[in-house]
């Protein structure tokens, strides 16, 4: 049997080093005359031991990680290729402690194999949930999709099923799939992940939501910021196109559906769903007011199915196991798995798809094992620039779209981001309304005018000019923003000020009282 | 400095890429993304082409243009250093790097090296928030930067 390494191709692992371990790979395999097959799969998302470089062997796949291309040499002179044991040697990748602690749904494919390889897809359950959905009525995939209680994944948390009804019963001659992978939120990196490792779970999903609702196209737009993702997509949906996933006959059925991949072109705005039709349709990716809402009046006017990539990657193994499995995971009104995604100053950084309920400590502390510089963990952002920033005192809080509204909090995309003691909260506070200032579509008055605003008052604070009234007046113009602003933009930016100021008083006493404190 | 084409060669080769595109459903920005493909930016000379090409006025056209960061005005330099500064590069320290990356370079952020060789500009996210603070250089991604690779960067950058 001729050896199988395999190194990821996913664009974290690279950002780590992969093609040069792969260079070195490639190098020593030709010095020792060895011949092996080289495979590019997708990453598990354990990014702590990217880049992680696995075996295959008589025993099953062994992983070694993080692998520098230095370690490469001694890694052959290790016997690596049959499981050989060295300083990165990290056993089975399935019981790694990180990735066996998971329940991997929607990721349940992603990093193991090569992601262009329609074959490994099929031989590990892919495509059936499209299957099965060609043989049934519309109605019926669209009453799995709400039975399994799936909400969307982007962040709003509103019933994917409920939405897909809404375009199915809209009567038009043309109708549209389109995927929002604007996946702009810091912390979040999930979208990537699955375009980069699992493109054809995507296809799959959108290829239903089409059957489903009776749309024939659909459109990925992929930030600019996602070269990767996007060279993946592609070439995927050319593939699936020529087995025939995609095109007149959907897997043989008389179902039509095909899709194409669009860029952004660096506005975060356009992760908000009707500026991001408008970018498509090749407007300013200015906000539409709703209603009319995009499932009656999306794209060109026509009704209009916008979700996720995380909600569309969901529907397969929905439509392949039932609403009854996906709806057994979870509690409350949060069901299935929520991919999250540990980023920031954190020792183990990843994905870990889990079923909701968790509690953000456990997150933090025993999942992500405490802050990568050691020091102790002062604040958590939990849902990108547009969450709030949770002390340690409320680290009991599930994971839970609910359970984090009531502690006004959002678990949006999932993304959490961790600080240690050394973050300033009042430059924090400061960057949300600066980043606002510079993303705002500029359609409403609350956020183009609030942002600017709220940058100069929180500098105010800063500089100790009559703190009672800028802070008060901080407060003032977040009230405003939130209720006054036409989308998330605007109307989420308190979130982070408003937690900063409330669960960290002390970064925003007047300048002199800091300085002496410390 | 590259030398610019005429603006008779922009409007030609600007009315190729429309022809080729227009039968996409909006096809304003993969227009704008070819042509900042062809010219290393959007130059103004291309504008009342494309407004013409798809029945806009030119002040639509203009208002998608500068309503979106990526595209340019001008041509960049021969490298384009994007440094993530948002959160999660944040709590991995990005601000040190980027000072420290404009002092060796002696410009800030949207501004090129006077000899053309590199272009610097913030980047809100490159998807890379576990492995922080990261960046990107002419489309290679970089991730937990430290002074070795901001070293290897700036070797690259120059040479």
């Amino acid at each position: 049997m001729i050896p199988r390494i395999y190194i990821p191709g996913d664009s974290g692992a690279l950002a780590l080093g992969a093609e040069k371990v792969a260079k070195a790979v490639r190098a020593e395999l030709a010095e020792r005359g060895i011949e092996a097959k080289i495979v590019r799969n997708g990453s598990r998302g354990a990014y702590f031991l990217e880049p992680m470089v696995e075996v295959a062997t008589e025993k099953g796949r062994v992983a070694y990680g993080p692998v520098k291309p230095s370690d490469v040499k001694s890694l052959f002179d290790s016997g690596f290729l049959t499981g050989g044991h060295h300083k990165r040697w990290l056993g089975a990748p399935d019981k790694i402690p990180f990735l066996a602690k998971q329940t991997r749904l929607t990721f349940a494919r992603c990093g193991i194999n090569d992601p262009l390889s329609l074959d490994a897809y099929k031989s590990l359950g892919g495509l059936k949930g499209l299957q099965n959905a060609v043989a049934m009525a519309p109605a019926d995939i669209v009453k799995q999709v709400t039975d399994s209680g799936l909400r969307g994944r982007g962040g709003a948390g509103f019933p994917t099923g409920i939405k897909w009804k809404t375009v199915l019963d809209t009567t038009s001659e043309r109708k549209y799939i389109v995927c929002n992978a604007d996946e702009g939120d810091s912390a979040t990196f999930a979208d990537r992940m699955i375009m980069e490792g699992d493109p054809f779970v995507l296809i799959e999903g959108m290829a239903i939501a089409g059957i489903a609702t009776g749309a024939t196209k659909g459109f990925v737009y992929i930030r600019s910021e996602y070269p990767h993702a996007v060279a993946t997509m592609n070439k995927a949906v050319e593939i699936a196109r020529k087995a025939g996933v995609l095109g007149v006959n959907v897997l043989g059925s008389p179902n039509a559906f095909d899709m194409e991949i669009r860029v952004g072109a660096g506005a975060y705005v356009c992760g908000e769903e009707t500026s991001l039709l408008n970018s498509l349709e090749g407007k300013r990716g200015v906000v539409r007011a709703k209603p009319p809402l995009p499932a009656i009046q999306g794209l060109f006017g026509k009704p209009t199915v916008i979700n996720n990539v995380i909600s569309l990657a969901s529907v397969p193994i929905i439509m392949d196991k039932g609403a009854a499995f996906y709806k057994d995971f979870g509690m409350g009104r949060s069901r299935g798995t929520i991919p999250i995604q540990i980023a920031g100053n954190v020792r183990n950084g990843g994905l870990f798809e889990t079923a909701f309920g968790l509690t953000l400590g456990e997150i933090v502390d025993d999942i992500g094992g405490g802050t990568s510089t050691g020091r102790p963990v002062k604040a958590v952002q939990v849902g990108g620039p547009l969450g709030a920033y949770f002390p340690r005192a409320l680290f009991d809080t599930p994971f839970d779209y609910e359970e984090f509204a009531k502690r006004d909090g959002l678990i949006g995309h999932a993304g959490i981001t961790v600080f240690d003691d050394t973050a300033d909260m009042l430059k924090q506070a400061r960057f949300a309304m600066e980043f606002c200032a510079i993303e705002s579509c500029g359609k409403c008055t609350p956020c183009r005018i609030g942002s600017t605003r709220g940058v100069e008052t929180i500098d105010r604070l800063a500089a100790g000019i009559e703190p009672e009234k800028n802070l008060a007046l901080v407060t003032d113009l977040c009230n405003t923003m939130k209720f006054g602003s036409l989308c998330a933009l605007g109307g989420f930016t308190p979130y982070p000020v408003m937690s900063s100021i409330t669960h960290f008083p002390e970064d925003f006493k007047p300048a002199p009282a800091r300085v002496a404190a410390e | 400095m590259t030398m610019q084409p005429a603006s008779t060669e922009i409007a030609s080769r600007t009315a190729a890429i429309i022809q080729e595109l227009k039968g996409l459903e909006g096809p304003l920005l993969p227009i704008l993304h070819e042509i900042q493909e062809e010219f290393g930016h959007v130059p103004q000379a291309a504008l009342p082409v494309i407004a013409d090409g798809l029945n806009l006025s030119r002040a639509e056209v203009h208002g998608v243009v500068t309503f979106y960061h990526d595209f340019r005005a001008r041509p960049a330099g021969r490298h384009v250093l994007k440094l993530c500064q948002a959160e999660a590069c944040q709590s991995m320290g990005s601000d040190a790097v980027a000072a420290k990356i404009k002092q060796l370079l002696g410009i800030g952020f949207h501004e090129t090296t006077r000899d053309g060789s590199v272009t610097l500009e913030p980047v809100y996210c490159l998807g890379l928030c576990a492995c922080s603070p990261s960046a990107m250089l002419d489309g290679e991604v970089i991730g937990r930067l430290d002074d070795e690779k901001i070293d290897e960067i700036l070797a690259e950058v120059r040479s």
